[in-house]
């Protein structure tokens, strides 16, 4: 238990590197037009 | 690389290379910059008339721990994509400009009232099916493409959009893959007959409507001048009912003019649409509307008075979705994804109604940057090189910016109307970026519960 820090989510994307690229997921976009996403907000499609 | 930041009193660190999020109390909070660049011994000295031993002791241990398991000051190990220049791009989205015409005459349009500085034209079937294989051909190995009606307005060209839809859904089908149609509009001729076709086939619903009458109205006219609130509102309401209110995403655009667009975005939610989200025009620095750096701090406060409301509404049972407020923080893309962002140019393309190729939407008209066509292929292999390669790590001000695997590098279309280069990011839409994002992750962390006193 720690007593200072709080750690919200133990990810690692640099662990991601090994398995992603598939390029399944949405496209992203961030025109004003289109609305559509950031990329950090997209979920993973696999 | 570490970023810290506060937000009515929580003090938030994000791991830049890892991604990990922490609260921190007001001793790791203080000492945590220190903690990369001194020793133990030198922390002490430096902290101890504020802080006992044994605390000083505490914080170090965790932030070590932390450090070892590469959730702080984790290292980028990755660099970049191979070199890939030499293969065939890969297209996995088109957006399709089904109507270079528009029923409305809003001020802001990057696409000068739908026709992209060039004739006012509506697809035709026959280029629109040729768009859709050559997508099915360019995305050899995706199973999943996807497909944007967009204009102009594409409602004015619904019966090829109707075909579009059977004749890509049947061919996608026959090839084991899938085409997620989602359609932009202004909702001008959104009536019963078009609302459940795009309901029946499952299609996404992109809407616009800035907020307020008195903000639409300022910017979205009618083609005489009018206002257009009056005209579109009561379509978009009776729209979303008609689709359980799911399934759709009410969008506006802000300017200089209303940069207090919290009020607006509030107006969308009070109507009762769930899934809403407003934009930073764009446009160049002598249009009156244009945010300058100026406005970044009342836009900046805005942000943060949004996502307080935002919070407060959720706490009452009565939320909505604030689109630039999503943050997945455990199920995000991966990083390959994150350094590339929209893959415009490359993975994504937009299609004239001529059937001409350009790397997005609003690359359209911009002469240099047009890639071939639907109909001879991919013929601007220089351009879908340079796309390609304008990425976080070959961008001078991305590669140390901490958002970089949060905006995937922003906008091309912005970076080069407003820099001439898509090397160079708009600085006010990284600015503006990096707030909601700071907003977003506060927003996970009040979620998780993991509030500091």
């Amino acid at each position: 238990m720690t007593k200072h820090i709080k750690t919200i989510n133990r990810v690692n994307l640099q662990e991601t590197v090994k398995r992603g690229g598939c390029k399944e997921c949405q496209a992203s976009c961030q025109s004003a037009c289109k609305t559509s996403c950031t990329v950090g907000n997209q979920v993973c499609a696999k | 690389m570490i970023h810290k930041f506060e937000f009515d009193g929580t003090k938030i660190v994000l791991d830049v290379n890892s991604g990990a999020v922490h609260v921190m109390d007001e001793p790791a909070w203080e000492m945590v910059d220190d903690f990369y660049v001194l020793v133990r011994e030198d922390m002490l000295s430096k902290y101890r008339h504020r802080y006992s031993e044994e605390l000083i002791g505490e914080v170090l241990q965790e932030m070590t721990n932390l450090y070892s398991e590469g959730l702080l000051y984790s290292e980028d190990k990755f660099s970049g994509p191979d070199d890939v220049s030499n293969d065939t791009p890969v297209v996995k989205s088109l957006c399709l400009n089904i109507s270079h015409d528009c029923n409305l005459r809003c001020r802001y349009c990057f696409a000068g009232s739908g026709h992209f500085g060039g004739q006012r034209a509506l697809m035709p079937l026959e280029t629109g099916t040729r768009a859709l294989d050559f997508l099915l051909e360019m995305s050899a190995g995706r199973r999943h493409c996807e497909v944007d009606f967009f204009g102009g307005e594409p409602l004015m060209n619904m019966a090829v959009v109707r075909e579009l839809v059977s004749y890509g859904r049947s061919r996608a089908a026959q090839l084991g893959k899938e085409i997620k149609f989602t359609l932009t509009t202004n909702a001008v001729l959104l009536d019963r007959e078009t609302a459940d076709f795009l309901n029946n086939e499952n299609i996404s619903v992109v809407l616009s409507l800035d907020g307020k009458p008195e903000t639409n109205d300022t910017m979205r006219k009618t083609v005489n001048g009018g206002g257009s609130y009056s005209i579109i509102e009561p379509k978009i309401s009776s729209f979303i009912k008609g689709r359980n209110n799911e399934n759709y995403i009410v969008r506006g655009t802000y300017t200089r003019h209303n940069t207090g667009f919290c009020g607006d975005v509030l107006h969308l939610a009070d109507l009762g649409y769930r899934y809403v989200s407003v934009e930073p025009v764009v446009g160049m620095p002598w249009n009156e509307w244009s945010i300058r750096e100026a406005d970044l701090p009342a836009i900046c406060r805005e942000y943060e008075l949004l996502c307080r409301e935002y919070l407060n509404r959720m706490q009452e049972g009565r939320p909505f979705e604030f689109f630039h407020f999503n943050l997945d923080l455990n199920n995000g893309p991966c990083l390959p994804k994150r350094i590339s962002g929209c893959g415009a140019g490359y993975e994504y393309m937009a299609v004239t109604p001529e059937g001409d190729l350009y790397p997005c939407h609003q690359f359209v008209g911009r002469e240099q940057y047009r890639l071939g066509s639907v109909w001879d292929g991919i013929t601007g292999r220089q351009v879908v090189d340079g796309f390609r390669q304008a990425h976080v790590y070959n961008k001078a001000k991305c590669r140390d910016c901490w958002a970089k695997f949060h905006c995937g590098g922003g906008c091309h279309a912005n970076a080069q109307l407003v820099s001439g280069s898509v090397m160079e990011p708009y600085h006010i839409g990284c600015e503006i970026e990096k707030k909601r994002l700071e907003c977003a992750i506060y927003i996970q962390v009040l979620r998780a519960g993991n509030t500091e006193e």
